[in-house]
């Protein structure tokens, strides 16, 4: 189980909890305003775009050279971008904080 | 513009009328939403359908958005409802020949159909599948499942049959692609990558098998077990236990007919998404559109076109004037293959290839219309795709001899420094 928290444009927090899935799905399926996820998580879109907190980016790990490719599409990336959908719930990743791109 | 007294009808419930939906809220449309589908299901991503859908051991679809988002978002969903006619006249739609519903503005989202080709016996056969809905994929799984021989025919070399071809290779089973013209995709790339393909579903173990016309088709039996034989106009013939027609699809135009909207390979719109009547609007793969960039009118089956379309007519619809301005995009992937196309090269007079060094299947095809570049396919090269969207969407030009060198690296430095 993985406690994760959105953190979106108009500052609103959510906490949400799930096992499995990737985070785009979770935060798909509450709501998250901000995360489409129009490709449906194939890394195809870069409507999933989220900020990792500094000191998350470890438990997170880095972008895939497709998502590092893909994330040059959005203009506001920076070194903690992830396009979340390439991101696996897991346990490793409990009390990760994502920022939702505008 | 609004008020709470509007009622906006969305007859459609799949990418472009679910989207609709949401992006009316997100412009503070006030009044009702009332969204309508034929098909039970949730609204699901029909991507997945072709591609992982048919792999996963799961039954249950990608939602669009899970059930508490349209209560939270105040969208009534009638699932299951089918409209059957439009009256234009009076503002009004009737469900199921019953229900009468009035609408202040009206989305046409009603998307596309299978083309069912005319072949002898097809309809008497009627154990094919198509490759549309969530209940069509369902069923295919269970025929397939249900096989003995794991025979299967799929009619047509498109994207969506080429998938389905991989991923029920990937199950096991023994797939036949039969593609009428000279070559798999002709209709919508070139034959680079028509060349890409049939040797990736070669290497595969999936025969590709094109210049053939299915002339007929009938149920019999083969060493006991129920089989559908296709007849080609060659004189060859094959054996499938599950027949599926890949052959593509027909604006879904009816309503808007009855309606007497201007119609074209679709319903006709302006740049704001509305139809030749002021108080309806069609978005998605309906829609016959203005493409701005290329200054030629399309229609496009695509998740991009119909999500984006979605958020320009929701503005429009209330009061924001917005006009449908992008690059289209589009993505296919097979096996560990990934497609990425952007732009439209329909009218590109030259191309070039580009296959990187050293790399195994990674490969752009960048189309041309003599300076102008107007298309990337890139396989394997999500570079190549995310360099050529910002060419094309800057009207850039390209040092053409650059791109074709691959002993330089791909970089936006291809471009020629005015
Ligand atoms: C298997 C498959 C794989 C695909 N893969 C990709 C891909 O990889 N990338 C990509 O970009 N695109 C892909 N597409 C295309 C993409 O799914 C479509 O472009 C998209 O679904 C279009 O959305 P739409 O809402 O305009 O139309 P549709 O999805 O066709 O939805 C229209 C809806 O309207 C409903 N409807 C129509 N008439 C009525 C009526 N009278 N009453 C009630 N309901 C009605 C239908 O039931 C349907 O649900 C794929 C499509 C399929 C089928
Ligand atoms: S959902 Fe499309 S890139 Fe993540």
């Amino acid at each position: 189980m993985a406690k994760i928290t959105f953190i979106t444009s108009s500052n609103e927090k959510i906490t949400v909890a799930a096992t499995e899935g990737s985070v785009m799905e979770l935060a798909v399926n509450n709501n998250v305003q901000g995360i489409d996820g129009d490709c449906g998580g194939v890394c195809s879109c870069a409507t999933c775009h989220v900020f990792v907190a500094p000191e998350d980016v470890d438990k997170v790990g880095v972008a895939s050279e497709i998502e590092t490719d893909m994330l040059e599409l959005a203009d506001d990336a920076n070194e903690y971008s992830r396009l979340c959908c390439q991101i696996p719930v897991t346990d490793a990743i409990d009390n990760v904080v994502f920022t939702v791109a505008k | 513009m609004c008020t709470s007294k509007d009622i906006c009808v969305i007859i459609g419930a799949s990418h472009a009328g679910v989207n609709t939906a949401f992006n009316l809220r997100k412009e503070k449309w006030l009044g009702k939403i009332i969204l309508i589908d034929a098909d039970p299901e949730l609204p699901y991503h029909r991507p997945p359908l072709s591609k992982t859908y048919l792999t996963a051991n799961t039954s249950t679809t990608n939602l669009l958005k899970p059930v508490e988002s349209y209560k939270k978002d105040n969208i009534t969903l009638l699932l299951g409802k089918k409209v059957t006619r439009l009256d234009a006249v009076n503002r009004c739609l009737f469900l199921d020949n019953e229900t009468k519903i009035y609408y202040t503005k009206l989305v046409l989202a009603t998307g596309a159909k299978p083309i069912i080709p005319t072949i002898e016996g097809l309809k008497e056969t009627a154990s094919y599948f198509c490759l549309r809905t969530a209940a069509d994929i369902v069923a295919i799984k269970e025929s397939y499942n249900a096989s003995k021989t794991k025979k299967v025919v799929i009619i047509g070399g498109g994207y969506i049959g080429l998938e389905t071809a991989a991923s029920l290779k990937k199950i096991g089973a023994e797939v036949v692609v039969l593609e009428r013209e000279s070559r798999i995709l002709k209709r919508v790339a070139t034959a680079v990558i028509s060349d890409f393909f049939r040797d990736l579903h070669t290497q595969n173990g999936v025969q590709i098998l094109e210049n053939k016309e299915v002339s007929k088709v009938e149920n019999t039996l083969e060493n006991g077990v129920k089989v559908t034989k296709v007849h080609c106009t060659d004189a060859s013939y094959f054996t499938a236990e599950v027949l599926i027609l890949g052959v593509g699809v027909v604006p879904n135009k009816k309503l808007a007919k009855q309606a007497g909207l201007k119609l074209k390979n679709g319903i006709s719109v302006a740049n704001t998404g509305e139809t030749s009547n002021l108080n309806i609007y069609a978005v998605g793969d309906c829609a016959y559109h203005y493409n701005l960039h290329y200054k030629t009118y399309v229609r496009l089956e695509s998740v991009q076109n119909a999500v984006d379309q979605s958020k320009i007519i929701a503005a429009n619809i209330c009061g924001n004037p917005l006009m449908y301005n992008t690059i289209p995009w589009f993505w296919s992937d097979q096996y560990n293959v990934k497609l990425q196309i952007v732009g439209l090269a329909e009218n590109y007079t030259d191309y070039i290839v580009r296959e990187e060094q050293d790399k195994e299947n990674v490969i752009s095809v960048w189309y041309f219309n003599n300076d102008e570049l107007l298309a990337v396919n890139a396989i394997n090269h999500t570079k190549a795709y995310v360099i050529g969207t910002k060419f094309i969407k800057e009207s850039k030009k390209i040092a053409k001899e650059k791109l074709a060198d691959t002993s330089i690296p791909l970089s936006k430095d291809i471009a020629v420094v005015n």
